[in-house]
């Protein structure tokens, strides 16, 4: 026998060994996973927080139910929609995942959702803005939880429109969400009354915004709206101010976080409108969630930090109550049973997938009425969730039946 | 040579055996189609001496091409595969014609220059889905009779692609062919000088590895049933860079264990390790220059031949 | 009124300017990367990441240390000039005799560590440099009301290119520093420390990218990865000067950002590609750059 022989047996041995190797997750587990953007630009609006908003809620449910531990997955999808769906796929076939929770990115979370409807995992999509995730991406496992583009445009554009700002002009970061955001705010400055004078596309990650500005200010609009996040979010509307642009146009967000505020700083984003689940200030309750996660986090949270933590909670309510971790059931208990914590009063989840809540209209304070640290909003209006999130269009398939 | 046949049995078996370890199907598809693109890298880089920085082009078009016809025209895997290549090696002709009629750094940014063109069409075409990308795309049956859908007939698929292409980057590089791309590379003047109209030689070795990009892009697509916006972008040509020098470009093997390592860090490293990843992705890159200018591969095997 | 193609004459000089300001910009970093890459012959991607080190360290300097603006526009450079050249001597300095990939990938491998850095520690959603007291305010220029700090930026920007330039093309230590590139080994016979030159040559064009750094951060929101997407574009400016020529890169920076701002009138979505189309035109047309000597 020669030796590529010898070695070719061996090699037959150790891979009949490692053959016993793969098991799914224990029984006696019930596997949550957080996929999540932990190292790129959407990594403080979620992130460490959310991985530490997930452990929170899973402490104070007991960390086990029915009997069985829970046990929490993370990853970073390092916004790679392959990354992304890979490792929730894994997850699914060899770690008997039970939950998926997570997202930040529309294009990764679509990616993540498919898998989780392919494989029968409840998803709780969370921080993702776009609609489609509900609509003509839907799968009867997806779960929106905390905001959507529809929800976000409801809010700020329509009470804009009723306070008196009528013609709108938009600046658009050019990509699928920005349009989205911009197409969803369209509808509803129409639908109350108002005018689209028009839009600008400007590059994702375009660091001067000054020009796109002058265009707008062009326009002669009234109401600025900015259907962008994130950095993009922050640069124009610096730049918008520096520009003076917000003495004569109302700026609007389509998306904006309490931590995009909170770098900013009041100077700059004083008297912006925008829309948010969650609010750290609202009640006490509110304020004891968050006074727990800035203990951790040195940052009050933002509404995904809170959806999270609530979706967590609600997720492992349902396994509560349904008694089993099986989807279909515990699908069905999701979309039975009211959600009732610090995040949501009286939230459900509808038939197409998305968890309508209430939503809060808000609009920064002027340093002046700044009081304290991070207090930032003062409420404008506090939205029906029917109101905030629409009607089902019935892009849905799944919520036709 | 005993001691190469050896490792490439072992190889082959494992790879055949995979699926008996519990190391996951997807995974390791996902690792075969980067060490393919990382693979049609080196042939270039590492056989011909020309760097492109915009090697996402190909690898992302030809994606494209395959999910596109795949999804809304209902064309079958090879079909979808064949025009994904078709597409890939066509934009390889455009931009080798250009590029290769410069060299070193100039011929990279113009690969850059190019490969940012094609970003902003997908980006901005109608029918690529923008950054939420194509989604959905069906693996389909091969020749209508073997459905691709269960993972582990996908992953045999998939490794049949890779072990051809693989002996056929082999093949190309021991022929004739082969021989003058390694002599330009080494000295263009000489081989000019030679009689041999370089330019050919050039732009059929920027074709070919343009064309081997595009089957690893297709593939990959298939794989996941997704195509998105990350497979054009910028930060993907660096990656199959840094996939081909960390293992050893100029060597067969090299790009193959560079995908490996590059791939397994992404999926893997930032579980344990978070943010961080990021950090040590560039320390690696710094390590590598600085001590195994080689890869790993090359640095192997410039040891057993010391000895 | 006047119009041009349709568009207003004043929005058309409205943006002309404001592309100016931006080219202010482009100008100050490419010229980093070219006295680089013209002295050293190193392709540095770091420069991204050294102009994000720069703002942080403006910010940092008012944050820990009460410094302001002017203080900082000073004290920031010569930090990162420091790290510029800590980072020659430990790590550069092994890869000059090596084809320029390597000196690529090095640089590229540290400007991820330095980004990778900076966001663990101060997080991804950055913060405010406020406008410097003297610089707030605005002009009205008939055309458009332009920010004074943005005629600041300019100005700054044409100063230090110009002596920048003069030190290089006029001056004897710039003769000596061209020397180095061409016979280090003869000039070193002569009594001159071409490592220390070398050394230096990195730190200083690490300074000017922490320069703009600090120029920027009042402008635009001060993140970790401010500057990764704009590393290729300014390499871009680079090219298109021609490699090497200081003046090549003062020039084109300051034209690509007049060409960027009139595309972001007629095809806003086409900004960040523009830069690259040109890029490709003038490499297949005029293979050195505009200014560049085949």
């Amino acid at each position: 026998m020669n030796r590529t022989h010898s070695a070719l047996l061996s090699f037959m041995g150790i891979a009949a060994l490692g053959g016993c190797g793969s098991a799914l997750g224990a029984a006696n587990e019930v596997v949550i996973g957080d996929i999540d953007d932990l190292s790129g630009n959407y990594a403080d609006v979620q992130g460490q927080g959310g991985i530490e908003a997930i452990k929170m809620a899973i402490a104070d449910f007991g960390g086990t139910v029915l009997g069985r531990k829970i046990v929490l997955l993370t990853a970073d999808h390092q916004n790679k929609p392959d990354v992304g769906a890979s490792k929730a796929r894994e997850w699914a076939d060899q770690n008997g995942l039970n939950m998926l929770i997570g997202g930040s990115n529309t294009g990764v979370s679509i990616a993540m959702a498919k898998v989780a409807g392919a494989k029968k995992v409840p998803f709780f999509a969370v921080g993702a803005g776009g609609s489609s995730l509900t609509n003509e991406d839907c799968t009867p496992y997806t779960i929106h939880y905390s905001y959507d583009t529809t929800s976000l445009a409801n809010g700020t554009a329509s009470t804009i429109v009723k306070a008196g700002g009528k013609t709108w002009y938009y600046i658009t970061a050019d990509y699928a969400f920005g349009t989205q955001l911009q197409n969803a705010a369209s509808k509803v400055v129409e639908a109350s009354g108002g005018k689209n004078l028009g839009a600008v596309r400007a590059p994702l990650g375009a660091s001067d915004f000054s020009s796109f500005l002058l265009q707008a200010q062009g326009s002669g609009a009234q109401v600025l709206g900015l259907a962008n996040a994130g950095e993009d979010f922050s640069n124009s509307l610096k730049a918008a101010n520096e520009f003076g642009l917000t003495k004569s146009m109302k700026p609007a967000a389509l998306l904006a976080f309490i931590n995009n505020i909170h770098s900013l700083g009041l100077k700059s984003a004083q008297g912006l409108y925008l829309t948010t689940s969650f609010y750290w200030d609202l009640n006490d309750e509110t304020r004891a969630f968050s006074k727990r996660f800035f203990e951790k986090m040195k940052a009050e949270p933002t509404m995904d930090h809170a959806g999270v933590y609530s979706a967590t909670l609600t997720y492992l309510k349902a396994v509560k109550a349904a008694g089993t971790t099986d989807p279909e059931k515990v699908m069905a208990e999701l979309h039975r049973a009211k959600i009732n914590d610090m995040f949501a009063k009286g939230g459900y989840v509808r038939a197409d997938g998305v968890m309508v809540h209430d939503m809060y209209v808000m609009q920064v304070k002027s340093p002046q009425e700044s009081k304290y640290p991070w207090d930032y909003y003062k409420l404008v209006k506090q939205m029906k969730g029917e109101e905030a999130f629409g009607p089902i269009t019935g892009l849905c398939p799944s919520a036709r039946r | 040579m005993n001691g190469t046949r050896i490792f490439y049995v072992l190889a082959a078996l494992f790879a055949l055996c995979v699926p008996l370890f519990g190391i996951y199907p997807i995974f390791m598809m996902k690792l075969l189609c980067f060490a393919m693109f990382a693979c049609a890298f080196n042939l270039l880089l590492g056989f011909s001496g020309m760097l492109s920085f915009g090697h996402a082009a190909f690898f992302g078009s030809a994606a494209y091409a395959t999910g596109w016809l795949m999804t809304a025209h209902g064309c079958g895997p090879i079909a979808g595969v064949a025009a994904g290549v078709g597409v890939s090696a066509a934009l390889g002709l455009v931009v080798g014609a250009l590029a290769i009629r410069r060299q070193g750094i100039y011929l990279a940014m113009v690969t850059l220059a190019l490969a940012q063109v094609v970003y902003f069409v997908c980006l901005e075409a109608p029918f690529t889905g923008g950054e939420n990308g194509l989604q959905d795309v069906p693996r389909g049956a091969l020749a209508g009779l073997l459905p691709l859908k269960s993972d582990l007939v996908m992953y045999y698929a998939v490794l049949a692609a890779f072990v051809a292409v693989y002996l056929l980057i082999r093949r190309i590089v021991h022929s004739p062919f082969g021989q003058v791309l390694k002599a330009i590379r080494d000295n263009e003047n000489r081989a000019v000088s030679l009689g041999y109209d370089i330019d050919r030689y050039k732009l059929l070795a920027f074709v070919l590895s343009a064309a081997i990009a595009g089957l690893a892009g297709s593939l990959k697509a298939l794989v996941l049933g997704f195509v998105t916006l990350s497979d054009v972008t910028q930060a993907n040509s660096g990656e199959v860079i840094l996939m081909t020098l960390v293992g050893g470009s100029g060597t067969f093997f090299g790009p193959v264990i560079g995908a490996a390592l590059v791939v397994t860090l992404q999926e893997y490293l930032s579980d344990l390790v978070g943010g961080w990843v990021t950090v040590i992705i560039g320390a690696v890159f710094v390590v590598c220059v600085l001590a195994f200018r080689r890869g790993i591969v090359g640095e192997l095997a410039a040891r057993t031949f010391r000895r | 009124m006047t119009t041009v193609f349709g568009v207003p004459l004043a929005v058309i000089l409205g943006q002309l300017m404001l592309g100016l300001v931006n080219g202010a910009f482009y100008a100050l970093l490419s010229l980093g990367l070219a006295v680089i890459f013209g002295l050293m012959g190193v392709v540095n991607f770091a420069h991204g990441a050294l102009y994000a080190l720069g703002a942080f360290a403006a910010l940092l300097g008012m944050k820990w240390l009460g410094l302001n603006y002017w203080v900082a526009l000073l004290a920031a450079p010569a930090a990162v000039a420091v790290l510029g050249l800590a980072a020659e001597r430990a790590l550069l300095r092994h890869v000059y005799k090596l084809p320029p990939l390597y000196g690529l990938l090095l640089t590229f491998g540290l400007a991820l560590v330095i980004e990778g850095t900076l966001f663990q520690l101060f997080g991804s959603s950055g913060d405010s440099y406020p406008v410097p007291e003297a610089l707030r305010g605005a002009w009205n220029l008939g055309f458009m009301i332009l920010p004074i700090y943005r005629g600041w930026v300019i100005l700054a920007s044409i100063v230090v290119c110009t002596g920048v330039w003069f030190v290089i093309e006029r001056t004897r230590l710039g003769a000596t520093l061209r020397a180095a590139r061409e016979n280090g080994a003869l000039l070193q016979s002569f009594g001159v420390n071409v490592p220390l030159l070398f050394a230096a040559t990195y730190g200083g064009g690490a300074a000017l990218a922490a320069l703009a750094g600090v120029l920027a951060a009042p402008v635009i929101l001060v993140t970790p990865h401010m500057g990764s997407s704009l590393v290729i574009v300014v390499f871009a400016v680079v090219v298109i000067g021609g490699m090497g020529s200081i003046l090549g890169a003062i020039v084109s920076g300051l034209g690509l950002g007049l060409i960027e701002g009139f595309t972001k009138v007629v095809y806003p979505e086409a900004s960040n590609v523009i830069v690259f189309v040109i890029m490709a035109v003038v490499l297949i047309l005029r293979p050195a750059g505009l200014f560049g000597k085949e």
